[in-house]
Formats: structure tokens, C-alpha cells, sequence
């Protein structure tokens, strides 16, 4: 398995690693967010 | 009565606690396997290259985003009927993570017809219907948010769900009507013969974003819950059950 | 008053009636829905240029998008005085079913608004370029798919009484839904003008007014004792 390779994307990198990229960043945004608005709560009610 | 018995929101916040790792588990392990499959496994396509790969998250986020206004739009029938609180909380949670999968859905999608297509944007019918499904969500998310009477926002976001779930097979047959019309793309997102070394990533992945979705909707739910009841003897007596088992570990 | 019957028809003409006197008591409202659907009309000459051609290509979506622009502008007329006066609630306790009297009202908000734009629609149509054949269809499509219009746009303003920010609020809800009947509405002058047959666009709008008529008053009705609650 050649990695530089693998990264090329046969010259499609921006495309595919755009869209993957994208997708991670969105659920770990989400997580993120969730945590905080979960912590700012919990601590508001003391739990 | 045994369904209602978790109609409550008190009885189904620690329920949710339990539910959300799981299915969180569970999301990780699909994801890393359709991801593996997806990247490493599957063969590249003769017609498009390494490129078609963008489908492996491209399909599932599209298929979510469809997927999640409809349950929406069920919960907003419980709501409705049953005048039960926990589904509009459910509504409003799941409401977040649909947008997040609607934008991906348009974004892979772009990213995926500019080498195929050769431009960004295509106003193919799928992809119109995505936007389109976009504005319904951003509409609900308004409008629930534009009310300061948390339990008119409840009622009026349930009925707005249920009335756009409606037109949204309207609207996507009127795309396609439109987009034949006008002779514009219609290139199908994946080939009716695709091969299985191909297929299964695609069907992890949209597995792993439905359990995903699963786990997030719960864990926001218990946030929306906490929130709103933050006044509730129930929560105060969560706080005096957790420093009672502390305690009672130190003593 | 005391004298009539408590039926459907004679609730549905009671807020007809009701909500046409107030209409047309204040003219100007209706007049200006239509000023403003010619002034937007007249706008797309002046920002694509007066070539005639392309004027007569895209006449029918730039008047299906402006008479759709207008009846969102007039929407809140629907609910917003009479929820802000009281008279909705007074009509929530009258012995009419409220579905029956958003129904009468609906009625009444086509005819000022949808009617009248189908009405002066041939006299843009002209400027456009366009022939008898074509704008017969236009005057048709606008006919049967304003109705709809209004019956959706009920829904929307309904949810939206008496929030903050009403109107935009409004337009986001509802514009959304509105795109099937523009695209089958716009769509049925364009076939017209391409020599296809336009007859299946028209029938589509006439199966989503009989869907709406249907539909739409249960959903309105929800929506106003939302708002009442």
C-alpha cells in the first residue's frame, strides 16, 4: 500500500478528502457542542 | 400503558443515559469498518476513479436527512395525539443532527459533481429536493426558536413538521417533473448495478450514521429535558440520589 | 343572526362575508397587493434588459414568483387583526367549527389577493410579449394555483401569530411549500410557449386545490387553536 498514493486520490484529493474532511469536522463540531450545552446544564442543576 | 410509561420525561432521562453510549458504540464500529471497507477495500470505479468514493458518505448523509424529517414528523403525530411533551423534545433534538446531514448531503454532493459533472451545482432533482429539505428544517428550527412560550413552540413545531412531511413527496415529485422538463442532469448518485465490495460500505456507513443520529438525538434530549425542567422535583432528587451513592462510597 | 342555521356552508359564508366587507371597507390593502405585483413584474425588464426574446422566456416564472411575493406580503391580513382584537377568539367560541371558519376566510383571502392578480396578469403579460394563447394559460394557471397559495399561506401565518419577527418568519415557513405550485404553475405557460402539452401542469394544480381543500382547513384550524391555547 502506497500512502502517497493513497492521499492523491488519483489527482482527486481536494473532492474526496473534502467531503471526508467535512463530514468528521461536522460530527466532532456536533459532539463538541453537545458536551458544552450539556455541561452548561448539568451544571446549572447541580447533578 | 407500558409504551407511555417512558412518555415521561423524567423516566426516560436516565433511559436515554443508558441508550446513548451504546448506540454511540455501536455508530464507532460501523463507521470504522465502512470507512476501512470504503477506503482501502472497495475497488476503484472504471468510470470515475478513486473520485465515486465520495458516495460512501454522500448516499447514507442524504438518505439521514430525508430519513430524520420523517421521524420528525412521526414524533410530531405522537405530539399531536398522544399531547406528549417528551416528542416534541425529541423533535427539537433530532432537528440539529438532520440539518448537519442535509448540509453534508449538499456538500459531498457538489464536491462529488464538480469532477463528475463538471460544476459545483447542477440543480439536478435530488439535489434541489436536498436544498429544498434544508429550507424545511431551518423553517421548524425558526420558528421553535422565535417563540418564547415553550409549550406553544412544542405544538406549532410538531404541526409545521407533519404539514411539511406532507409536501415533501409533493415537492419531490414536482423536482423531478421540473428537472425533466427543463432536460437538466439527471445522473442517478449510484449505479443500479453496483457491485457488493461496493455496496456493503455504503450500507455500514448508513448504519453507522443512523446509530450515530440515535445517540446524539438522546443525549440532546437529555440536555432539552434538563433545561426545561430544571425546576422539577425529580431533578432535584437526581442531584440528592448521585450525592447520596458519593457519599455513601466515601463513608 | 339568530335566524340562520349552524351548517358548514352558512359558517364558511358567515367569515367570507366577514373578512370581504373588511376588504374592501380599507380598498387600499387590495390595491396595493396589486400595485406591488405589477411593480415587481416591471422591475425584470429594467434588470435584464428589454430584449424581447428573452423578456418572453422567462415572463411566466417572473410573474408566478411576483404574484407568489404578493400573496406572502398580504398573509398576515389573514389572522393578525382579528387575533390581535380579540374577534379569533370570539370565532373560537362561536357554535361554527373553527376549521369551517378558517375555511371562509381563506375564501375571502383569495379573493382579494389570487383573483385579482389573475385578473391583471394579461396586462403584464402584454408587455412581456406575450400571445393570447399563452396568457390564457398564465390567467388559468394563476386561477387555479392561488388558491393554494392561500390555503398553505394560512397555515404559515396561523403558526406565526403574535411571534416576534412575523413576517419573515412567516415567508420562511411557507415558502418552502409553495415550490411545487410554482414549478407546476410557471410550468404550465412555459409548455404552452414550447408547444407541449400544458394540459398535465394544469391538472396537477387543480389536484393540489382539491388536496387543499381538503387538507387545508384542518391544518389552519390546528394551527389558530395553537395559537390561542
Amino acid at each position: 500500500m502506497n500512502w502517497s498514493e493513497f492521499f492523491s486520490m488519483g489527482e482527486r484529493a481536494f473532492y474526496v478528502w473534502g467531503s471526508f474532511g467535512a463530514f468528521g469536522l461536522a460530527i466532532i463540531v456536533e459532539i463538541l457542542l453537545l458536551r458544552m450545552r450539556l455541561k452548561k446544564v448539568t451544571e446549572k442543576v447541580k447533578i | 400503558m407500558s409504551i407511555f410509561k417512558y412518555a415521561s420525561p423524567s423516566t426516560f432521562y436516565p433511559l436515554a443515559g443508558k441508550m446513548a453510549p451504546w448506540f454511540a458504540v455501536i455508530a464507532a464500529i460501523l463507521g470504522a469498518a465502512g470507512l476501512y471497507l470504503g477506503l482501502f477495500r472497495a475497488p476503484v470505479d472504471f468510470q470515475q476513479g478513486e473520485v465515486y468514493r465520495i458516495i460512501f458518505i454522500h448516499v447514507p448523509t442524504a438518505w439521514m436527512a430525508m430519513l430524520i424529517y420523517v421521524i420528525m414528523a412521526v414524533y410530531g403525530v405522537m405530539a399531536l395525539t398522544f399531547n406528549t411533551r417528551l416528542s416534541s423534545m425529541m423533535i427539537e433534538a433530532l432537528a440539529p443532527t438532520g440539518v448537519m446531514f442535509t448540509v453534508l448531503a449538499l456538500w459531498t454532493g457538489a464536491l462529488w459533481g464538480r469532477p463528475t459533472w463538471g460544476t459545483y451545482w447542477a440543480w439536478d432533482a435530488r439535489m434541489t429536493s436536498t436544498l429544498i429539505l434544508l429550507f424545511l428544517y431551518i423553517g421548524y428550527m425558526a420558528l421553535v426558536n422565535a417563540m418564547d412560550d415553550k409549550k406553544r413552540a412544542d405544538k406549532a413545531g410538531a404541526l409545521l413538521v407533519i404539514v411539511g412531511s406532507a409536501n415533501v413527496p409533493i415537492i419531490y415529485f414536482s423536482v423531478k417533473w421540473w428537472n425533466t422538463l427543463h432536460q437538466g442532469y439527471s445522473v442517478a448518485a449510484s449505479g443500479s448495478s453496483m457491485d457488493a465490495s461496493m455496496r456493503m460500505p455504503m450500507l455500514l456507513m448508513t448504519f453507522a450514521c443512523w446509530a450515530y443520529a440515535i445517540a446524539i438525538a438522546l443525549w440532546r434530549v437529555r440536555a432539552i429535558i434538563l433545561e426545561r425542567e430544571k425546576e422539577a422535583a425529580w431533578v432535584a432528587n437526581l442531584h440528592g440520589s448521585a450525592s447520596l451513592k458519593t457519599s455513601g462510597v466515601r463513608a | 343572526m339568530a335566524n340562520v342555521a349552524i351548517s358548514p356552508e352558512n359558517g364558511v359564508l358567515l367569515a367570507f362575508r366577514r373578512d370581504l366587507r373588511l376588504a374592501v371597507r380599507s380598498k387600499g390593502e387590495v390595491i396595493q397587493a396589486m400595485v406591488f405585483f405589477v411593480m415587481v413584474v416591471s422591475l425584470f425588464p429594467l434588470a435584464v434588459g428589454a430584449e424581447s426574446a428573452l423578456l418572453k422566456r422567462i415572463a411566466p416564472g417572473v410573474m408566478w414568483v411576483a404574484a407568489l411575493l404578493s400573496v406572502l406580503l398580504t398573509l398576515p391580513r389573514i389572522f393578525a387583526n382579528d387575533y390581535a382584537d380579540g374577534t379569533l377568539e370570539q370565532l373560537a367560541i362561536s357554535p361554527y367549527p373553527m376549521a369551517v371558519i378558517v375555511a371562509g376566510k381563506m375564501l375571502a383571502h383569495w379573493f382579494t389577493t389570487g383573483l385579482p392578480l389573475a385578473i391583471v396578469a394579461p396586462v403584464l403579460g402584454l408587455q412581456f410579449g406575450l400571445g393570447a394563447h399563452e396568457l390564457g394559460v398564465i390567467v388559468l394557471s394563476l386561477m387555479l394555483g392561488t388558491p393554494v397559495l392561500s390555503m398553505i399561506g394560512a397555515v404559515g401565518a396561523a403558526l406565526t401569530l403574535g411571534v416576534r419577527g412575523g413576517s419573515i418568519l412567516t415567508a420562511l415557513l411557507v415558502l418552502p411549500l409553495y415550490i411545487p405550485v410554482l414549478i407546476f404553475g410557471a410550468g404550465a405557460a412555459e409548455a404552452s410557449m414550447a408547444g407541449i402539452d400544458y394540459t398535465a401542469n394544469l391538472s396537477l394544480l387543480g389536484a393540489g386545490l382539491l388536496l387543499g381543500a381538503l387538507a387545508s382547513p384542518l391544518a389552519v384550524a390546528a394551527a389558530v387553536k395553537i395559537a390561542l391555547d
